[in-house]
C-alpha cells in the first residue's frame, strides 16, 4: 500500500511541472513587451532593465522558464499592475474568503446531493426517482449567476431577509458572516449537489445490482441492511474521490457567484484582474489554483487507496 | 447404401429482432426526457438559424421612449435599459450561444480525439507524454482555464470559442483513450490483428466506429457545458462584446436593474437554462439509447 | 388457510411454479408449471442449457427473483424449517421470508468473486448470518465462524477470517461462500452452478466437500448445472428443463441409461463422456441426435468409421522448439519489473497436416499463451517456430502478413469476437480484402460458400452479429478463419462458452472441415472429455510446461505423469455407474507461475515412454 501511495505522489510531480509550463506559456501568448507583465506599475527604464535581467527575458525560453520558476519558489509571483501589491499578498488576503464560501457550498451539496442520490437509487422507477432526476438535471443546467440574481430579487429585494452583497469575516461577526454567505453558498452548491446526486445514484444502482447484494438478500439481510450496510459502503467509495475533485469546480463557480454577490474573494480577484489587464495576478491565480487542484487530486487518490480494501491490502 | 454420417447440424435460422439502429431509435423515442430535450434543441436551432425572420424588432435598435418597459403586446418580453426589444435580442443571442456551443465542441473533438486514439492505441512513451499533458490541463478547472485563455487572447467570441474548445479538449482525450484501451482488448480487435489487418485499418474500421457512440453522448453534454461557459464569459465581459446580443452579457447589464426591470434578468437567464437543459436531456437520452449493456 | 405440513423426510415441495417477466414485447413466461420436491440427504440436480429457466427457478425458491423483476405464481412453495414447522413461502410475509433465508434455506452462487462483498472480510460476512439468525454476539459469532471455516476444510482458517475476498483464490472463495451459507445449518442448500467457474481439480474438491457436508448436516441439496458429468457425480435425482418447462425427471440412473423425452435423449447424445473413446485412435464426431429425430423415435444415429486425415509424408507443418513467453509485472516504486509470469517455458511439439493436437490444462498452465505466441498476438522471448520449413517466430512486416493467411485463430467468446458494427458478411470477407485475394463479386461468392459450408444460411450475409445465437456466431468465426484456406487453425477454447448441444455441433463441424479441407487444428481446451473426442494427439500442460504428450489413446488410457493422472481422476464422468465414490479431501490450489527475477524454473527434455509418448520426469511444481 505504501508503495502505491509513494508511486502516486511521484506521478504528481511531472504533472505539477507541466502545469507550471502551461501557466508560464500563457504570458507568452500576449503581444507586446513581456516585461510589462511583471513590472506592475513601474515604467522606470532602470527598473525595467533590472526586471529583464532578473527574469532573463533576453535569454532563450528555457532559461526564462527556469528564472520564473526560481522566483515562484521563493514566493514571488510578481506584482499587481494596478495596486503594486505583491500577488502573493493579494492571494493570501482573498483566498480565505473564497474558501469559506466553497466549504459552505460543499456542505450544502453533500447534505442534499448524497442522500438524494441514495433515495433515487433505492426508489428506482418511482415518481420520487423521476422527480429527483429532473431536479438534478435542472440543477446542472441552471447558470448559477442567473440563480443568484433571481434569489437576490426574491430574498433580498422582495422579502428583505438576507443582504444582497458584501462580506463580513467570521472573526468579526459570526452570525452576520453566515447571513452574508448563505445565499451565495446555496447558489454555488446547486450544480455540485446535482452532480453528486447523479453520481451517487448511479454508483448506488451499480452496487444494488451487484451479485453480493443478491447474496446478502439470500442470507436474510433486511432491505435496510442491504442498502445501508452492504451497498452503501461500496457505492460511496468512488464518491469520496469525486468530492475532492469537485472542489475544483467549486472554485470556478465561485468566480461567477462572487461577481453577482460582490464578495471580495479569489474569484472576483481574477475577474477584476482580467479586466484590468493585470496579467501577473491572472497568472498567479491560475498557478495557485492548478497547484492546489493537483494536491487535491493527490489527496483524493491517497484517500481512495486507504479506504478501498482491494488497494489497502493489495 | 452408405450410412448417413452424423454431421454438423445446420444452424436454424433465427428471426431477427429489430436492427441495432432501430432498437436505439425506439428506446430513444420512448424516453420522454430525451424527446423533450431534442425538441428544445430543435427550437433553439430554428431560432438561431431563422433569427431575422423570427425576431420582431431590430436587436440593436435603441429607443429613448421605450426604456425599461415591462412585457407588453408590442415588446413580448419587455425592453432593456437602452430601449431594445429583449425578445429579439434573445433570438439573436441564440446564434452566439449555439454557435459557441457547437464550434467549441468541434474544436475540442478535433484536438482531443486524435490524441486520445494515438495515446490509447500505441501506448508506450507517446501515451505517457500525452497523458501527463492531459492531466496537467485537467488540473486547471475548466472555467478558470477558459477565463485565463480568454484574458490572454483578448475578449471576443472567436477567442471565447477557442478558449472553451481548448479547455474541453483534455476531457475528450481522456474519454477516447479510455474507450480505445478497452476496445483494443476485445477479441474482435485481436481477431483483426490475427487476420493481418494493419494498424491503420484496425483504428479506422474497428476502433473508431465503436468509440463514436460514447463520444457523441459526451459531445452533446459538452455543448451544454460550452453554452454555460460562453454565457459565463460574456457575463464577465470576456466573450462577445456588446452591442451584439449575447445572453450572458444581457444578464451582466441586467443585474444593475434588478429592482427596476426584473424581466431583464429573468428572460435571458431562462433562455440559457432552457437551452442547456435541452442539450443535457438530449445527451442523457442518447446515452440511455446507445447503452451497450442493454443490448445482449 | 393453513399450510399442509410436510412429511419429516421432505424438506422442500414446489407445486406448479411459474415465473413471468415484463418486457417490451409483453409478459414473457420464463418458467412454466414446474413441480418437484427434495428430501433430506438427497441431491436433486436441475439440468438444462441456456434459456431453460433453471437459474430463474433456483432464484424463485427463496423468491429472490422478485428483486430482478420476476413475478412468481405457484400453488405452493413449502419449506420444512429446522424446528419442524412448515412454511409456504408464497404466503409468507416479508419478515418471515427474511428469517427463513439464510437460516432454513440457503444458496450459493456461481461467481464467488462478485458474490462476496469486496469491502468486508470473510469472517465478517460469515458472522453476519450467525448474528442475524441466531442472535449471537460478536465474540460467539467469530468463534462459530472459525469452526465453520474449519468444517469447510480451509487450511489456516484463523488467518482467512480477516482476509478480504480479493486476497483469496477462486476455490477458497467458494468455500467461504459455502461456510456462510451453511453457518445456520439450513435444511436445504441451493447450489447455482457453484463449480462452473472453477478449474477441474478444484471443482472435484468442492463437489466432494458439498457431498460431505450434506451427510454431516442431514440436508437436501438442489444442484443447478448444465454439466452432465457433474450431474452424474452428485445427483440422486435429476430434473431436466427445456425452454422453461420440466421435460423429464427421475433417478440419476434412469435418466442416463433410459431417457424418455426426446430432448433428454438429444441432450445426452451431445454430452462428451470421458472414456467413450476407449479403444479407438482417431477422433470421431458426436452421434448427435436432433430433438426432432428423437421425437420421431430414432434411437441412435449411426456414425461412420472415421477416416484418417493425418498426412505424415512431408513432415510436420508446424514445429515448435523450446518456446518461451514471459510477461513482466511492473512493481516497485518506479514501476520497474521485479517479477515475471513464466507463462510458457520451453514448450516443444509438432503438428502434422490434417492432424488435431490438443493442448489441455487448467488455468495458468500456458495453453492459451502458447497459441497466441504462435501468431505474435503476444511477444515470445525465445525458441523456434517453424512453419512449412520457415522460421516465423520473429517475422516482421509483410512476411508476417503473408504468414497470417496460413495460420488462423478462433477465440472463445463468439459474442466478443465479431465487430458489432460490421455485417457478418463483411467480417468474413475482411481477410480476403486485407490480403487482396478477392474483391467485390468474387469475394461475396466465396463468403456465401463459406457460410454454407459452416452450416449458415447465406441469405443472412447482411445481418449483424447481435442477430445470431452463440452457436451461429461461432460458425461465423469459423467461416472467417477458413476464408483464406489456412493450413493451421488454432481453436482457443472455441467451444467452451457454448451450450452442450451446440458444442457438439461445432465439434462435428470442425471434424467435417478437417476431413474435407485437410486443415490441422491446435485445439486448446480445459475440457478433457471434449479433447478426447477431437484429438489425434494430446499435450498436457502444467505451470507453463508440457508434462506429457502423446497419441490421445496412450495419454488417456495409460497416463504416466502424476499431474495427468490427477487431472483425469478429477473430471466428472457423465455416467452415474462410474461415480468417484472415494476421493481424498485434499485441499490444494493451482500454483502461480509468477517468479522473481532470476528465479529460473527447472526444465528438462521429456522422456519417451512409448511410441510417440513422452513424459516429464523432472520436478514440475510439486510433481516429480
Amino acid at each position: 500500500m505504501l508503495k502505491l501511495i509513494l508511486r502516486r505522489v511521484l506521478v504528481a510531480i511531472p504533472t505539477l511541472i507541466l502545469v507550471s509550463m502551461i501557466v508560464f506559456g500563457l504570458q507568452k501568448i500576449l503581444p507586446g513587451d513581456p516585461v510589462l507583465t511583471l513590472a506592475g506599475e513601474e515604467r522606470d527604464p532602470a527598473v525595467l532593465d533590472y526586471l529583464r535581467d532578473k527574469y532573463r527575458l533576453d535569454d532563450p525560453l528555457p532559461m526564462q522558464y527556469a528564472a520564473w520558476v526560481g522566483q515562484v519558489l521563493q514566493g514571488d509571483l510578481g506584482r499587481s499592475l494596478r495596486t503594486d501589491v505583491p500577488v502573493t499578498t493579494l492571494i493570501a488576503q482573498k483566498l480565505p474568503v473564497t474558501l469559506q464560501l466553497a466549504v459552505m457550498a460543499m456542505f450544502w451539496a453533500l447534505l442534499i446531493g448524497i442522500p438524494a442520490g441514495i433515495l433515487a437509487a433505492v426508489k428506482k422507477g418511482t415518481k420520487v426517482e423521476y422527480g429527483a432526476n429532473v431536479a438534478a438535471l435542472s440543477g446542472m443546467s441552471i447558470p448559477n449567476f442567473w440563480l443568484g440574481i433571481l434569489l437576490i430579487m426574491l430574498v433580498s429585494v422582495q422579502w428583505r431577509l438576507l443582504p444582497a452583497s458584501g462580506y463580513v469575516p467570521p472573526s468579526q461577526d459570526l452570525w452576520l458572516s453566515f447571513k452574508t454567505m448563505l445565499m451565495p453558498s446555496i447558489v454555488l452548491s446547486t450544480a455540485l449537489a446535482a452532480y453528486l446526486m447523479r453520481h451517487t445514484r448511479s454508483s448506488m444502482l451499480e452496487a444494488l445490482n451487484a451479485d453480493y447484494v443478491r447474496t446478502a438478500r439470500a442470507k436474510g439481510v433486511s432491505p435496510r441492511g442491504v442498502v445501508l450496510r452492504h451497498a452503501l459502503r461500496n457505492a460511496l467509495m468512488p464518491i469520496v474521490t469525486l468530492v475532492t475533485l469537485l472542489f475544483g469546480e467549486l472554485l470556478a463557480g465561485a468566480v461567477l457567484t462572487e461577481q453577482v454577490f460582490t464578495i471580495p474573494g479569489f474569484g472576483k480577484l481574477i475577474v477584476d484582474a482580467v479586466f484590468n489587464r493585470d496579467y501577473a495576478v491572472v497568472q498567479g491565480v491560475v498557478l495557485v489554483v492548478a497547484a492546489g487542484f493537483i494536491i487535491m487530486n493527490l489527496v483524493a487518490d491517497v484517500l481512495y487507496i486507504l479506504i478501498n480494501p482491494r488497494l489497502r491490502h493489495a | 447404401m452408405s450410412t448417413p454420417i452424423a454431421t454438423s447440424v445446420a444452424a436454424p435460422a433465427m428471426v431477427a429482432p429489430a436492427r441495432r439502429r432501430h432498437r436505439a431509435w425506439h428506446k430513444f423515442k420512448r424516453n420522454r426526457g430525451a424527446v423533450f430535450g431534442a425538441i428544445v434543441v430543435l427550437i433553439f436551432a430554428i431560432l438561431a438559424l431563422f433569427a431575422p425572420w423570427i425576431a420582431t424588432h431590430d436587436p440593436l435598435q435603441t429607443s429613448f421612449m421605450a426604456i425599461r418597459k415591462a412585457p407588453s403586446a408590442a415588446m413580448w418580453l419587455g425592453s432593456d435599459e437602452l430601449g431594445r426589444d429583449i425578445f429579439s435580442r434573445l433570438v439573436y443571442g441564440a446564434r452566439a450561444s449555439l454557435m459557441a456551443g457547437v464550434v467549441s465542441v468541434l474544436i475540442a473533438l478535433a484536438v482531443g480525439v486524435p490524441f486520445g486514439l494515438i495515446s490509447g492505441y500505441f501506448g508506450g512513451w507517446t501515451d505517457s507524454i500525452i497523458s501527463r499533458a492531459t492531466e496537467a490541463l485537467l488540473a486547471i478547472p475548466f472555467l478558470i482555464l477558459a477565463i485565463a485563455l480568454a484574458a490572454f487572447l483578448g475578449p471576443s467570441l472567436t477567442n471565447a470559442m477557442i478558449a472553451i474548445g481548448v479547455s474541453a479538449a483534455p476531457n475528450f482525450v481522456r474519454l477516447t483513450r479510455g474507450q480505445v484501451l478497452s476496445i483494443t482488448k476485445e477479441d474482435y480487435v485481436q481477431s483483426a490483428r490475427a487476420l493481418g489487418a494493419s494498424d491503420t485499418r484496425i483504428i479506422c474500421r474497428h476502433i473508431f466506429p465503436n468509440v463514436m457512440p460514447p463520444l457523441i453522448v459526451q459531445a452533446t453534454i459538452t455543448i451544454a457545458t460550452a453554452i454555460i461557459a460562453e454565457a459565463s464569459l460574456s457575463f464577465l465581459g470576456l466573450g462577445l462584446q456588446p452591442p451584439t446580443p449575447s445572453w450572458g452579457s444581457m444578464l451582466n447589464t441586467a443585474k444593475n436593474f434588478m429592482t427596476q426591470a426584473p424581466w431583464m434578468s429573468i428572460f435571458p437567464g431562462a433562455a440559457i437554462f432552457l437551452a442547456v437543459l435541452g442539450f443535457n436531456m438530449l445527451g442523457d437520452g442518447l446515452r440511455d439509447a446507445l447503452d451497450p449493456r442493454q443490448e445482449k | 388457510m393453513t399450510t399442509a405440513n410436510l412429511d419429516t423426510q421432505r424438506v422442500l415441495q414446489v407445486d406448479n411454479l411459474s415465473v413471468d417477466f415484463a418486457t417490451q414485447q409483453g409478459a414473457v413466461r420464463a418458467v412454466r408449471n414446474v413441480s418437484f420436491h427434495v428430501d433430506r440427504r438427497e441431491t436433486l440436480a436441475i439440468v438444462g442449457e441456456s434459456g431453460s429457466g433453471k437459474s430463474v427457478t433456483s432464484l424463485s425458491l427463496m423468491r429472490l427473483i422478485e428483486y430482478g423483476g420476476g413475478t412468481i405464481t405457484a400453488d405452493g412453495l413449502r419449506l420444512r424449517r429446522r424446528n419442524g414447522e412448515t412454511v409456504d413461502m408464497m404466503r409468507a410475509s416479508d419478515r418471515q421470508l427474511q428469517s427463513v433465508r439464510g437460516s432454513d434455506i440457503a444458496m450459493i452462487f456461481q461467481e464467488p468473486m462478485t458474490s462476496l462483498n469486496p469491502s468486508f472480510t470473510a469472517g465478517v460476512q460469515i458472522a453476519e448470518a450467525l448474528q442475524l439468525h441466531q442472535n449471537l454476539d460478536a465474540a460467539a459469532a467469530r468463534a462459530e465462524t472459525l469452526r465453520m471455516l474449519e468444517q469447510v476444510r480451509i487450511p489456516d482458517a484463523r488467518a482467512i477470517l480477516d482476509r478480504y475476498p480479493h486476497q483469496l483464490s477462486g476455490g477458497m472463495r467458494q468455500r467461504v461462500m459455502i461456510a456462510m451459507a451453511l453457518s445456520c445449518k439450513p435444511q436445504v442448500l441451493i447450489a447455482d452452478e457453484p463449480t462452473t467457474a472453477l478449474d477441474v481439480t478444484i471443482q472435484a474438491q468442492i463437489l466432494q466437500l458439498i457431498r460431505q457436508l450434506q451427510e454431516e448436516m442431514d440436508m437436501g441439496v438442489i444442484f443447478i448445472t448444465h454439466d452432465m458429468g457433474v450431474v452424474a457425480e452428485v445427483a440422486d435425482r435429476v430434473l431436466v428443463m427445456y425452454r422453461g418447462e420440466k421435460v423429464e425427471d427421475g433417478t440419476s440412473d434412469e435418466i442416463f441409461s433410459a431417457p424418455q423425452h426426446p430432448y433428454t435423449r438429444a441432450l445426452l447424445s451431445a454430452v462428451p463422456r470421458l472414456g467413450a473413446m476407449n479403444g479407438t485412435d482417431a477422433p470421431a464426431p458426436f452421434p448427435l441426435l436432433e430433438v426432432a429425430q428423437a421425437a420421431a423415435g430414432v434411437a441412435a444415429v449411426p456414425v461412420a468409421p472415421p477416416t484418417d486425415t493425418v498426412r505424415r509424408e512431408n513432415g510436420p507443418i508446424l514445429q515448435i522448439r523450446n518456446l518461451v513467453t514471459r510477461f513482466d509485472i511492473p512493481g516497485g516504486i518506479l514501476g520497474r519489473t521485479q517479477r515475471r509470469v513464466h507463462a510458457v517455458e520451453q514448450v516443444s511439439f509438432d503438428l502434422f497436416p490434417g492432424e488435431t493436437l490438443s493442448l489441455v490444462g487448467e488455468s495458468g498452465c500456458g495453453k492459451t499463451t502458447t497459441g497466441r505466441s504462435l501468431l505474435q498476438l503476444v511477444k515470445s522471448q525465445s525458441g523456434e517456430i517453424t512453419f512449412d520449413g520457415q522460421n516465423i517466430r520473429t517475422l516482421r512486416g509483410s512476411a508476417m502478413q503473408r504468414l497470417r493467411q496460413h495460420i488462423q485463430i478462433i477465440f472463445q467468446d463468439p459474442f466478443a469476437s465479431l465487430d458489432p458494427r460490421m455485417t457478418v458478411g463483411y467480417s468474413i470477407m475482411e481477410p480476403l480484402l486485407i490480403h487482396n485475394v478477392a474483391r467485390g463479386r468474387k469475394a461475396q461468392d466465396r463468403v456465401r460458400w463459406l457460410m454454407d459450408k459452416c452450416g449458415l444460411s447465406p441469405e443472412m450475409i447482411d445481418r449483424y452479429p447481435h442477430e445470431f445465437s452463440g452457436g451461429q456466431r461461432q460458425r461465423i468465426c469459423i467461416a472467417r478463419a477458413l476464408a483464406l484456406n489456412p493450413k493451421v487453425v488454432i481453436a482457443d477454447e472455441s467451444v467452451s462458452a457454448l451450450d452442450v448441444s451446440i458444442q457438439a455441433q461445432i465439434v462435428n463441424l470442425l471434424l467435417d472441415l478437417q476431413r474435407e479441407l485437410g486443415v490441422s487444428f491446435l485445439f486448446i481446451s480445459h475440457d478433457m472429455a471434449v479433447v478426447e473426442r477431437v484429438s489425434h494427439r494430446v499435450a498436457v500442460m502444467y505451470l507453463g510446461q508440457i508434462v506429457e504428450i502423446g497419441p490421445r489413446r496412450a495419454v488417456f488410457e495409460a497416463p504416466q505423469h502424476p499431474y495427468t493422472k490427477k487431472l483425469m481422476s478429477a473430471v466428472p464422468v457423465a455416467d452415474p455407474q462410474r461415480r468417484h465414490r472415494q476421493r481424498s479431501l485434499l485441499v490444494d490450489e493451482i500454483p502461480s507461475t509468477v517468479r522473481a527475477l532470476g528465479d529460473e524454473p527447472v526444465v528438462q527434455p521429456l522422456v519417451e515412454v512409448g511410441p510417440g509418448h513422452y513424459v516429464a520426469r523432472h520436478a514440475v511444481g510439486k510433481y516429480s
